[in-house]
Formats: structure tokens, sequence, C-alpha cells
């Protein structure tokens, strides 16, 4: 065996990475995202707009780069650009037109365009941004005091709050250097430093020497990782960012997902040939074991146990895989596309790791056929890794040979289930097998296997790389590392977020999602997709961890998290979940295959007002058995969404029921438009539009709906001009 | 031997200690606690599906179906809590909700497990009733009826045709409640592999699955006063109609069957065991001809009409292999249109040729294009199964249990006993070694019983010295056994002289038309312990006759004397012979 490092170092050297770099040459670095997401919204126009410009200035130091996703869903096109010495700016909502102005404004004339600027949180430029970690789950104590000294010692030094802007930042995952449980961590930019403060006199030293000498308070600077320090060059001035901790997304939206030269520069496959140099695989499955990882795929199995099972289980058996399971299906959810999307590499790495692990030969990355995007940028990242002997045979000169294969998906939601998953690879009909034996005893083609989800693939590379003791700080007792979260529904900022195991629903929703949006109230949270429930408002004080969702009935899912405001009716919400598993149940086992329709035709009969109260009983009796006595993880948590509906709004349901109401009056059936005979001016308006000619009346003279004839478009309601018309 | 590791559990509050291995149903079954059941089939893999079977082990939060689940040491298991019985009588409800309300009308009532399950765990009313499946039933098929409203996707079907028939021809299109069990691309099963065993018909709980009805032709003809009416009954009938009339399992009714088909009207009653003397006749000499002049080898029989669609489809590189011998069945009925109308001075016209057979597949055979007279009449006018003729003797109100014995008619009645053990799968093997042994030697032999080709399962292969010659025989049931005798063959591991191959599982005793078993006890289709005694019925018979060896029946002797001339010769090749073609689909090999 060779010198593995050496080899990987070697690599590296001969990437050219410099032409691409912000900070080494002095270039103007423009970032467009171009992830599914992001080029749907436009930016590919906006590229070739920015493009365009740069070939007429003739300019050679202008460079436009590629990124994954960024995970803010609904500001997107977003467009970053990054000088030297500058604090980076980003930009929402970029339209061709718009180019014009960032490229003459900005990067040209070195004025950033304020009013274009993502979150419009600022009208200037700061000389420097400060990030001062307010991580909620060890730091948050001391966060505030320590602003209020920052603060109080900016203006006793006369430092202008135009020149220094201080926020609150998530993790930097600096508790490791811990030693004393009160002091302070703070990042500066455009400097890229990290201090350490122990107490006030140390904390005005730094001010002094960093704001008002602008020098580099050297003996207060603490190294951290590379990892910390792009996130937060690229992304920490932001407050959608700033509270979030990245370790799953850590690239997505920093580096180019087609560029191995970009990975290996942010310490992609470092951990790979860390690992492949000690040589030890079984003190990898130790120290997955210690990090307390546990599947992000729903389940929550703690991933070293898998590895380790994989690993022994059979052990006269030679041929071992690992998968990838990439069959995001939830409704809604897009965390996994988006990590195979912005950060192809650091999967594979995390695959490579783990089979060198467990000791296998072979993988496969189940991939769902409706991401093109994703499956080509895996495609083009194995490729690449193949042709610099990162896959392959003899890995980096170890000895280890390991190489991948893709296999799409067919769109089935229950193929995400790992038994059914291996059905689907075996090329039979994607279907749950009975367990045990699990697939870490007999999986694909009967050979021990390890299947595990993107998320957790994504961060074995860096939990590697840092050691089971830095991953473990982050996150909760029985929850390490973080989750990333698809924020969607009625809320502000909805988008990708990865946050520490433990943040509160409270923090994600409000500090990072921004709040329910036109002054709405927050109703429920439906977290985990189809398979979770929905968690009433007095829950969001509950930490986002496996036991604390599962204990108020919902549970953590692959990510799915849906905001509702009461303007949403719960009663329909739980219909259209169970809608989607009915449909997507496999049809194997009698309970999922059946019960769900029964159940569905229940709830269907309540929001036609035909329901009885001893529907809800039914609902009750059926979402039990369905649970107790189904095949696969599918049909155990199918009931899920209905039965917390029921728990936590009963009234809701009741009303529906009783009262032939939908309190939201969102149920079609359960409302009706009614004239009111003082307001209507018999403009005859409403009669006109009305599609089914039920409105009638004369001219200037009250109008009247005939019910019967009514289908309850709400036309009418739409189009009167003197508010006539009531919804009941 | 080693002693087997033993797993000590309790269930029901009661001890258990059973080998590792068990599963906690077949635990329970031993302490005499019969949990309800459905998708369970002691024959084929475990599905797990129909979750009926679940019980309650300690520290599970979710129940287990105890079909799939091998019990562990320490397991505390419940077999019957209130709750279990509310959510087994919750899932059969479930069931019967997407089930057709048609009992009344259906075949398999009174002997439908959903049927049965419903009233044992008393589902006495609908409390989740909505909407239900409709579809068509596919008739396309002269043998197998496909009706997907009574499907409760058990998979038994699926399985039998999968890992016991190796046809693959049925699997699952379409997802959830929509899952419907059909043919590849959904096609009739006319246009499919399917190749009429009728085995996912016997294994099937309701009646998803059922043979085609031919009684009504049958009774027409046997009204039609321009009709002689003919009738054959296979070998393997005798052996299991009883059962039909609640007699014990492994009587042979061949008396009784005689006299009930005389009195429903039969003009004229023959013996199929006499055109299985026959098919020695031809088949020896076909071997023997290929064996000395270097002919295609192994021979193999193609008595099973399973068992010939099978070749077409997946093995067409074995036709020239496959014995040209039409099946026992198709030369009796042959012979009735010819030799028999010729001495009767009947027209064949006129005759009406009913066979009843353990056997789907016949029906189809019946049908084949290649089986008609000089003049292009059909050689069998109908094929009805054990089954059937079961229900004819019942709504003809005959007693079957108290009728007198009576004999088939001559002169194509008598059988020796080679002919009557065609029935059971080794049985065609043991009549042609019988002949060809004689033949070869030219001495007569009274050690004739060859038990080495004798048995229940599957597959079994033996070494005959016979005069210093070394044959090696293989004897397949169940055609992916056949496939993997047939693999062996092609990747020429060893050299086979002939090879008895039978579609159904223990041959024609378990063919996919006899006596179903009773759907309220747990004895299922290919039950070892019920193929024996039915194999046993007929071997008995054989032990009991007087002459047992094909070449001997005087019968025959007088058929090639008088009628057919030379055994193998330019008449019988017209009369007793056939030929195959490849077909398509191909199907999965």
């Amino acid at each position: 065996m060779g010198n593995i490092l050496q080899a990987y170092e070697n690599l590296k050297n001969s990437l050219d990475h410099a032409s691409t770099d912000v900070d080494s040459h002095g270039q103007i670095v423009i970032q467009v995202g171009s992830a599914t997401c992001e080029n749907a919204a436009g930016a590919q126009l906006v590229r070739a707009e920015f493009e365009k410009l740069i070939k007429t200035t003739g300019r050679k130091d202008i460079i436009i780069k590629q990124t994954g996703c960024t995970g803010r869903c609904s500001e997107e096109p977003i467009v970053g650009v990054f000088m030297q010495n500058h604090i980076g700016v980003k930009y929402a909502h970029v339209t061709v037109e718009k180019v014009a102005d960032i490229f003459q404004e900005h990067i040209l004339g070195k004025t950033p365009v304020a009013k274009l600027m993502l979150d419009k949180k600022t009208d200037q430029l700061y000389e420097h941004v400060v990030t001062l970690c307010g991580s909620s789950h060890c730091r948050n104590k001391f966060y505030e005091s320590w602003n209020a000294t920052f603060q109080k010692l900016l203006k006793e030094k006369n430092i202008s709050d135009k020149e220094v802007r201080v926020i609150s930042g998530g993790c930097i995952g600096m508790c490791q250097h811990e030693d004393h449980d009160e002091h302070g961590v703070m990042m500066v930019y455009p400097e890229n430093v990290i201090y350490r403060f122990l107490n006030e006199e140390e904390l005005e030293d730094i001010i002094e020497t960093q704001f008002v000498k602008k020098e580099l308070a050297t003996k207060h600077i603490v190294h951290t990782d590379k990892m910390v320090e792009e996130y937060f060059k690229f992304y920490g001035d932001v407050s959608f960012f700033n509270k979030q901790t990245r370790i799953t997304l850590r690239n997505c939206g920093i580096i180019d997902p087609e560029s191995l030269d970009d990975y290996i520069h942010a310490q992609g496959f470092e951990a790979l040939a860390k690992v492949l140099q000690q040589g030890d695989p079984e003190g990898v499955v130790k120290e997955v074991i210690d990090s307390g990882l546990r599947g992000r795929g729903g389940g929550g199995f703690p991933t070293g146990i898998k590895w380790n099972n994989t690993r022994i289980l059979n052990p006269t058996d030679p041929i071992k895989y690992v998968i990838c399971n990439a069959d995001e299906g939830d409704p809604g959810a897009f965390m996994d596309r988006s990590a195979l999307e912005g950060d192809p590499f650091s999967i594979i790495e995390g695959m490579t790791i783990g089979a060198y692990a467990m000791g296998s030969c072979k993988g496969y990355l189940y991939i769902r056929a409706e991401y093109p995007l994703a499956i080509e940028r895996i495609e083009n990242a194995i490729q690449m890794a193949r042709a610099n002997n990162l896959l392959g045979k003899n890995i980096l000169g170890s000895g280890f040979d390991f190489d991948l294969e893709i296999r799409l998906g067919a769109g089935a939601f229950v193929c995400g289930e790992e038994t059914a998953l291996i059905q689907s690879i075996e090329g039979k009909r994607g279907q749950p097998v009975m367990r045990p034996p699990y697939p870490s005893e007999k999986g694909l083609w009967g050979h021990p296997t390890s299947i595990n989800n993107v998320e957790t693939w994504a961060n074995i590379p860096a939990l590697l790389l840092r050691g089971a003791d830095w991953f473990k700080r982050i996150g909760t007792e029985g929850s390490k590392g973080t989750k990333v979260f698809a924020l969607a529904g009625k809320v502000n900022n909805t988008g990708l977020v990865e946050v520490p195991m433990g943040t509160t629903l409270r923090e994600v929703i409000f500090d990072i999602g921004g709040g329910v949006p036109n002054g709405h109230q927050l109703k429920a949270i439906q977290t985990g997709g189809p398979s979770g429930g929905c968690i009433p408002f007095d829950k969001i004080d509950t930490p986002v961890d496996y036991e604390s969702l599962k204990q108020i009935g919902s549970m953590m899912g692959s990510g799915g998290m849906i905001i509702l405001d009461e303007t949403d009716c719960i009663v329909s919400t739980s219909k259209f979940f169970l809608e989607f598993t009915k449909d997507e149940s496999c049809g194997k086992c009698l309970p999922c295959r059946e019960g769900t329709l029964r159940m569905l035709e229940i709830l269907q009969r309540i929001t036609d007002g035909h329901g009885e109260l001893e529907d809800l009983d039914k609902l009750h009796r059926l979402g039990n058995m369905i649970k107790k006595t189904s095949l696969c993880g599918l049909g155990q948590s199918a009931p899920n969404p209905v039965l917390s509906a029921i728990k936590n709004f009963r009234e809701e349901f009741e009303a529906h029921i009783v009262d032939k109401r939908c309190p939201t009056q969102t149920c079609q059936k359960l409302i009706s438009y009614n004239i009111i005979v003082d307001k209507c001016t018999g403009c005859t308006l409403c009669a006109r539009r009305c599609p089914v000619s039920c409105i009638s009346g004369a001219k200037k003279m009250p109008h009247t709906i005939i019910q019967e004839d009514c289908i309850k478009c709400g036309e009418c309601f739409n189009s009167c001009k003197f508010d006539a018309i009531e919804k009941i | 031997m080693l002693e087997m590791k033993k797993v000590n559990a309790i269930i029901d509050n009661i001890p258990v200690s059973v080998n590792e291995g068990t599963t906690i149903m077949e635990a329970a079954d031993q302490i005499g606690h019969h949990v309800p059941r459905l998708c369970y089939h002691p024959h084929i893999s475990t599905e797990g599906a129909c979750r009926i079977c679940v019980v309650e082990v300690e520290g599970r939060p979710n129940y287990i179906p105890s079909c799939a689940t091998k019990l562990s040491e320490g397991m505390v298991i419940k077999t019957n809590t209130p709750e279990l019985h509310q959510t087994r009588r919750d899932l059969v409800e479930l069931m019967l909700n997407n089930h057709p309300s048609s009992c009344l009308t259906c075949e398999r009532d009174g002997n439908c497990e959903l049927q049965n399950l419903a009233y044992k765990l008393g589902v006495r009313d609908r409390l989740f009733e909505g909407s239900r499946k409709r579809y068509e039933t596919d008739k396309s098929s002269p043998s197998v009826l496909r009706n997907p409203e009574k499907c409760v996707l058990c998979r038994r079907c699926i399985r039998v045709c999968s890992e016991v028939q190796g046809v693959n021809n049925l699997s699952q299109l379409y997802r959830g409640v929509d899952t419907v069990v059909a043919p590849a691309f959904g096609n009739d099963m006319i246009d499919s592999v399917c190749i009429n065993c009728g085995q996912c018909i016997n294994v099937c709980p309701t009646g998803a699955f059922l043979a085609k009805d031919d009684t009504d032709r049958v009774w027409e003809a046997l009204n039609d006063k321009t009709k002689h009416v003919v009738v054959q009954t296979a070998p393997a009938i005798r052996a299991a109609i009883g059962e039909g009339f609640g007699m014990e399992q492994g009587i042979a009714a061949t008396g009784q069957t005689v006299t009930a088909l005389r009195r429903l009207g039969f003009d004229a009653i023959f013996d199929t065991n006499f055109a299985a003397d026959l098919t020695i006749m031809e088949e020896a000499t076909e071997f023997l001809n290929r064996f000395n002049n270097g002919g295609a080898l192994p021979l193999i029989t193609s008595c099973s009409p399973g068992w010939v669609k099978f070749l077409e489809h997946f093995y067409p590189e074995f036709i020239p292999n496959t014995s040209t011998c039409r099946s026992p069945m198709q030369m009796l009925s042959s012979l009735t249109k010819t030799y028999y109308a010729e001495k009767m001075g009947l027209n064949p016209e006129d005759i009406y040729v009913v066979s009843i057979m353990p056997c789907t597949a016949k029906k189809f055979e019946a049908v084949r294009p290649e089986h008609v007279t000089e003049s292009g009449i059909p050689l069998t006018d109908a094929v009805l199964t054990t089954r059937e003729l079961i229900w004819m003797i019942k709504a003809y109100g005959i007693d079957f249990v108290k009728l007198p014995e009576s004999d088939f008619d001559n002169p194509m009645g008598y059988s020796t006993g080679a002919g009557d053990i065609f029935g059971s799968t080794g049985g065609v093997m043991e009549a042609a070694l019988r002949t060809a042994y004689e033949t070869i030697t030219g001495e007569s032999s009274d050690d004739i019983e060859y038990k080495e080709v004798r048995a229940v399962e599957g597959l079994r292969e033996a070494s005959l010295d016979i005069n210093g010659i070394t044959i090696n025989v293989a004897v397949a049931n169940g055609l992916n056994n056949a496939k993997t005798i047939l693999e062996k063959v092609k990747r020429g591991e060893k050299e086979y002289h002939i090879l008895e191959i039978m579609a159904c599982p223990g041959g024609c005793v378990a063919g996919g038309g006899q006596p179903l078993t009773d759907a309220g006890k747990y004895v299922y289709p290919m039950d070892p312990t019920m193929i024996r005694k039915r194999q046993e019925a007929l071997y008995n018979i054989d032990k009991n006759k007087e002459i047992r060896k094909s070449h001997e029946n005087p019968y025959i002797i007088d058929l090639y004397k008088d009628y057919l001339g030379e055994i193998g010769g330019e008449k019988a090749h017209k009369l007793l012979h056939t030929h195959y073609h490849e077909r398509t689909p191909r199907g999965i090999k």
C-alpha cells in the first residue's frame, strides 16, 4: 500500500483551483444557482445574460460559477457576487432585466444594489460583519449578555454601527474548544477569522485590534475548519442562513457541483483518504457508532449499528452491498434532491467510506427518475471520480476497490422502503417483503446490504473528517448532528433548512422561516410527510429530534415540514395525505391496501357533509388496526396524519359532522354563498359571471342564488364589488 | 444425526419447546391452536400479506404475522385476545367489502376460505362498507377462468405459478386497491404463457380462478338422441372422486364411477387406462427405435398437456426429444372415432366423446387443431374435470357412495396394472420400464415394481441395469423440477435416456381438476399425505391386477392384430401420434 494521503495531496495539487477561487487572485466571482428549482425560476437565462455582459467588457477576472441549491426556494434565482476584501452580496429574484443593474453598479461600479439584495436587510454594505455564536442548544444563555457587552464596547470606541454589523449566528461548531462555559465565539468578515474570548478584556482587545487598529488580533484567533468558514463566508450574513448549521448541505450553494476541483478544495475526499490511510475499517464503524448518527430517512436507526450488522451478521458471505436511498417521495420534500444536485461528490465519498468500513465493493444509487438533473450530476460525479482514481480499482493506491451504479426508480413511493427498494433494484415489482431477515443480513440478491439515505451518506465525510466527538456535540442526547427540513406551506421563507437536532419548532418556523405570512396565525405543523402527524400550535416549543416528535404523535420522517395557518382545513389536509398513501399503497398487505381506502371514504363522507359521529370511532378503529398490522412502514404510519388530526383538532371534525360546517370554509360541499339583500345593488355582474346561471334578479333589484344549482365556484363572491355576497 | 436445537417459548400460557426455525404458526398448530390464516400455504413460500394470522408478542408494539415469524427463545405470545379477535374480524371484513356478495351463485360456495373465515370470525355486519372493485371475468381460455373481482390478492396463484410450475405467467399489475393479478401486460389468459395446469385454481382461497365449466354441453349431448355419447375416465379420477362424496382419501371408486356414468346416460364407458397401455406400446417402441438407431435422447413423455405447452413456450429445443405419442386421452378418443366407430357401424360425426380428466389442461388439449380426425372433427368433444363429474352426479341425485360397482365397456375398457399407475408421478416411467425391460432382454420378469421411481417428491433419478446396459431415467413433477432436469440435460451433465415429466406436483392425482381440499380444514392442495393416499389407491389397483404389463393386455394385442397393424407403424402413427410447435409469447426462461 502506497502513501494514500500523498496520493490525495498530489491529486489536489494537480487540480487548478486558483482560477475559480474568490480569494486567491482578486477575481470577481458571480455565483448563479443551478439546481432544478433555480433553473425553473430562470437561473439559466440570468447566467447567459451575465456571460454576455462579461464578454462585452472583455475582462478575464470576472468569473461565473454555478452552484447547487442554496435552499431559498421562494427567492430564486439567487445570484451571489464576491470580491476580495468585500463582504459577499446575494441578490434575490434576479431576472434578465436586473442583471444589467447588478453588473453595472456592483460588479463594475463596486456599489451593491441594495434594493435587489436578498431579504433586503440592509441598504448599505458594512465594512465588517460579525457573527456572534448564538446557537440555541449550547450558547443561547450567553449570547444576550455577550451581545450587550459587544455593543457597549463598540459605542465606547466610537465605532459606528455602519462600520460593524453584529448578527447572531448558528452553531459554528467551536464547542469542541470549550474549556470554559462562558466563553464567546465570533467570526469576522471579510477577514474570515474566528475569535474566541473568555472575558470582557479579551473581547475589548479583539475589538480594539480588529476594528480600530484594523489588524488581526492574532492571539485570539482559533482555527476552525474550512467547512464552517466557507459556509459563513457565503451565507453568514443572511438571517435565514445564520441560524442554521450545515453539515449535510455544507457545500450546497457554495461549490460547483460539477467540479471535482471545487469539491476537493472544500476538503472533499480528504476523509476518504484519511480513512484509507488508517486502514482500520472496524475503527470507521466504531467512529460512526460513537458519533450517534441515526438514519436520516425517517426511521432513525443508528447508522453505525446498521453498518456493524452488515459487517458481521453474515461473516461467510464475501459479497456485500451499499445502497443510497435517493427515492425521495414525500409530498413537498426535496432535501435529497438538493443534496444530490448541489453536492454529489459528498454522497459518493460517504458511500465509498461506508463500503470500505463494511467490506463492500459495489454500491447502488437508487434515484427516482423524476430527478433528471440529480441523475446527471451524480453520473458526472461518478465519472470524474473514476477518472481520478477515487472510484474503481485500487482507490488512491490503497488496494481497495469500489464502484457505483445508478438505478432509477419509477416513481413508487413505497420503493423508499428498504426491502421494496431492493426488490426494485433486483428488477422485481417494488413491494416490501417480510423482515427479518433484515437487509444487513440478507439484502440485495441475498447478500448483506446497508441501505442509507442520501442525507445520512452526506454526513459521513464530515463526520469522519472531524471525528465522532465533534459530531456528537451537535444535537441532543438521543439525536446527534443536524437535520435538513424542507420548509413549505404557510411560511414566509420556504426552503431548505438544516438545523442542529434539538432546535425548537418555533426557531425553525419563526427565526429561520420568518413566520406565517399575511398576518395569519400558525395553526399546525405537519412533519414527517404522509407518515407523520399534525402538531398543534401549543407544541411549538417542542425540540426537533426523533423522540420528541414521536412523543407528540408525529415523526421526524425524511424532513418534510408543512406549515398550516388558520385558513387551512385540518380535515381536508388529513384527507390529502391519506389520498396520497392510498394511491401509493403497493397493494401487498391487506390492512394498508383496503384500510386506507375505507378511511379515505369515511373522510370524504365527512367533508361532503354526510359524516356521522361514529365515523370518528371507525377512523380510530381502522387507523389503529392498520398501524398495528401493516407489513411495512408505509402502512404502519399511513393513518398518522388522520389520527393525530382527530386527536388535536377533534372539534373541527365535529363541526364538519354535527354542524355540517367547515370552519375554514375550505370544504366545498359545506359552504354556501348568499346575497345580502341590503348590500346588493342589482348590478347583475354576479349573474353574468355565474357559469351555471343560478343567480337571478331584475336589474337594480337584489339578486338571489338558487342554492340547488350552485356549484360553489365562488365566481360571484370574487366578482361582487359591493361585498354583497357572503360565504358561509 | 445432529439433534435440532430447541427453542422455548410460551404460547397462550402454554410452554412450548420446538425445533429452531419453527414459525409461531407452526408452533401454535402443535399445541392445537390454529391461528386463522388466509394467504398462508404450507407448500409454497410465505407471503405474510393478509395479516389475518397476526398474533401479539410481548414487548412488540405491533402485531406479528405468525406465518412469517420464527419462534425465538423466550417469546411470550398470545394468539387470542379480544383486540386480536376484533383485528382479524376487521381484516376479513375489509376483504369482504371489496368482494362480490355472490356466494350463492359461486362455484366455491361452501368451500371458500374467505367465506369460512368470515363465518368463523363472526363478520355479521359491515362497518366499513364502501365502493367495490369491478372487473370482467377473463373467459378467453378453454381451461382457466380468471375473475379478478373475487381475488383477495393473497398471491398464492402467483407463487404456485412461479415457484412450483416455473411458468411465471401471473403477476400483479397496478398498485394499491387497483392491484390486479393477471398475465403480463394484462393479456388475456389465452394470449399468455399459461400452460392451463389449473394449480392456481387449486390454491385459490376463493373463486378468483376457476376451471371452465363444460357440463352444460355434456348434459345437452346426453339428451341428444342422434348422438352416441362415449365417455372415458382418466387413471387419476378413481383415486379421488370419492372425496367429492365424503369418502375417505385413498379409496379407489372405479366401479361406482362406472355405474354413475352409466346412470347418467352415457352409451359407452371406456377406460383411459386402456389407452395408457397403448401409449406404452407406442412409446416404448419409440424409445427403443431411438435407442438403437441414435435418435434424440432422452425421450421425454408427452402425456401431460400442461407440460407439452410448457415445452412449446419455454423449451422448444426439446421438441425433437419429446415423444410424438398423443396422450392416452387423445389416443382413446381417436380410436373411438375410428376403430370403435367402424366396429359399431357408427358415423364418427354422430359420436360425442366426453373425457373425465383430473386436469384442466386437457380442455385446452382437446381444442388443439392437431387433435382432429381425418375429416376434421375434434377427437374429444368435451372434457370434464373430476369436479365437474361430481356436480353432475350430485345434480342427478345419484347417491354415489351407495352405488353398486360395475365394469367398463369393451373393447376399450380393460387395462393392465401398468396403465392404472399412469395417474401417479413415476407411473408412466414404471409402466414403460416394465415393457422396455422385456423387449430389450426378451425375457419375462416377475420383478416389475420399480420403486426407485415412485415417490411424492418432485424430482427423482434412477439408473437401471438392463442386460448390462445402464438406462438413466428421471421423473419430474411440477414444472420447476422439469426445468431443473432439462437445464441439466442442456449442460450435458449426465446422459439421460428417458424423462417423465408431469406438470402437476404429484402427477395427475393432484391435477388442477381434482376435488378441492376442505376450506375449513388445514389441509391444502399439494399436501403430501393427500397425494400419497391417492397414489396408493392406484398402486393398490395395480398390485391386485392379474396382468401388470401393457404389452400383455389381450385387448391391445387384438387391437394391433385386427386394426392398427404394426406397433409404431403407419396407421398407428396417423391415429396415435401428433406433433408440436414453438409458441410465443415465450415468457421468461
